[in-house]
């Protein structure tokens, strides 16, 4: 059975620009799936990495809509909720958007009212209440990373039903599973810059090269005490591995 | 739990669980594993983790999935217990019956033809993943992959069974055409390591096979001696 709906996706936030067209769209029935389907879903790859001084957090730039039609080759899914604060977002794309503006909202009223920037913590508390609280509406996962004076570089995960945990690396999305074994393998604690670049650029390309929802270029930024920089490795200076 | 809701026992689906009847009483004995197999010139190296589980009681945790199909062909087996297992017995006698027709050793790809045609027959009944692999004298060491379906292909490297997911990116970034057997050994090892310590349905001990013209060198790694991967 299909239903066919159309409408009009118009700009949400500024850090994502999606579409400004009309995109027509097929809620496939799959038999094995509980969940219903919530329009454009980042079939992702994401990441992100402590390393000494500062934290990476990465992901691949593929949007997909059902399951093969790539509704955005570039996306950006690495948002900005303040100045040293970066999330990552996996899941239904629309719900995720939603979470970060009201998070990027109530940050920079917190950040405000505390005379000073905030906590890596509270940014991914907030998101957690989010998610917890509204856990049978929404369809996203969350990592936040980013660099606060009081515990340096850290990394938050919220899962999608509003588990908030904190770990030295991460990885998630439905590309992740097939990078287990390599992070399992690849990382140690305490890398240097460009180690952890090149950890995280071979995870995602590596990723990317085995699930088809992931895809595109590189996206990382590099949060250290000086600030974030945002760096894209596009498709052509990927690594290559032997079979390619 | 102070309610239970009772759900008739053919329905078989990860949320019902019902306290009042044991897990393994609806569930079906299951390879859910990780098993994988190297080309080296000269031979090929097989590995796969010992663990079979009925739902959530593992059956046997010191499976052997590396199962002799003929002198120096060997397969590993993923899926149903069962239905490898019939399989494997059924392409031993077809494979055994052929090479004493043909007097003399069969070929690798004849081993794996056999199980492709019987899961692709079966397909709608099987639930069989199945990596061939050996050696013989006119290719040398072969590995071919038989999945879910009935598909079969060659392969240098090949992995499967439920944790095979999550090595996929370890296995594409450390193999390397012309490993030496040591270096293939150490390979499949890590990787195996890495999948049972992800994938609720793979671990035990992690046992491997060489085969070579010379035979057969068979390896188990106990669980305390499997390399240690940093992790968080």
């Amino acid at each position: 059975m299909s239903v066919y709906i159309t409408f009009t996706v118009e700009r949400l936030v500024d850090e994502i620009f999606i579409h400004n067209l009309y995109v027509e769209f097929i809620i496939m029935e799959r038999h094995n799936s509980y969940s219903q389907v919530k329009g454009v879903s980042t079939g992702t790859t994401i990441l992100a990495v402590t390393f000494n001084g500062g934290v990476i957090i990465g992901s691949d730039s593929r949007a997909s809509m059902g399951e093969s039609y790539v509704s955005s080759k570039t996306i950006n899914k690495l948002i900005q909720v303040h100045d040293k604060i970066f999330c990552c977002i996996a899941g239904s794309l629309a719900d995720a958007q939603a979470v970060t503006k009201m998070a990027k909202f109530q940050l920079s009223f917190h950040s405000i009212q505390m005379e000073s920037p905030p906590l890596v913590k509270a940014a991914a508390s907030i998101m957690r209440e989010l998610c917890y609280n509204n856990k049978e509406e929404l369809q996203a996962g969350f990592i936040t990373a980013g660099w606060d004076r009081k515990k340096g570089p850290q990394i938050y995960v919220v899962s999608m039903g509003g588990m908030l945990l904190s770990q030295p690396f991460t990885i998630g999305g439905s590309g992740s599973t097939y990078i287990y074994g390599y992070v399992d393998a690849k990382f140690k604690p305490d890398m240097s810059l460009e180690e952890a670049t090149q950890f995280s650029t071979n995870a995602l390309a590596l990723a990317m090269g085995r699930d088809n929802v992931s895809g595109g270029v590189v996206h990382l930024v590099v949060i250290t005490e000086a600030g974030a920089k945002h760096i894209v490795v596009p498709g052509d200076k990927l690594p290559k591995f032997h079979d390619e | 739990m102070a309610a239970t809701l009772q759900f008739p026992a053919n329905v078989s689906s990860f949320n019902n669980y019902n306290d009042a009847v044991p897990d393994w009483t609806q569930r079906e004995v299951s390879t859910g594993t990780t098993i994988m197999a190297v080309e080296f010139d000269g031979g090929v190296v097989m590995g796969a983790d010992s663990r079979t589980t009925t739902g959530a009681y593992i059956a046997n945790r010191v499976t052997d999935k590396l199962t002799p199909i003929h002198e120096r062909i060997f397969c590993c087996r993923s899926g149903s217990a069962a239905d490898t297992q019939a399989i494997a017995d059924a392409v031993t006698y077809q494979l055994g019956f052929h090479s004493i027709e043909l007097d003399e050793a069969p070929l690798v790809q004849t081993a794996a033809s056999l199980f492709k045609d019987m899961c692709y027959r079966y397909r709608e009944e099987l639930m069989a993943g199945i990596i061939v692999a050996g050696w013989d004298k006119r290719r040398g060491g072969q590995v071919y992959t038989v999945p879910v379906g009935g598909m079969m292909t060659r392969q240098p490297v090949s992995v499967g069974g439920s944790g095979s997911s999550y090595i996929y990116g370890y296995v594409d970034s450390n193999y390397k055409t012309g490993m030496s057997k040591e270096e293939c050994l150490k390979f499949t090892a890590g990787a195996l390591t890495l999948a049972m310590e992800r994938d609720g349905s793979s671990g035990g001990v992690v046992r491997l096979a060489v085969i070579s013209e010379l035979g057969v060198e068979r390896q188990v790694i106990l669980g305390n001696q499997l390399q240690q991967f940093s992790t968080a």
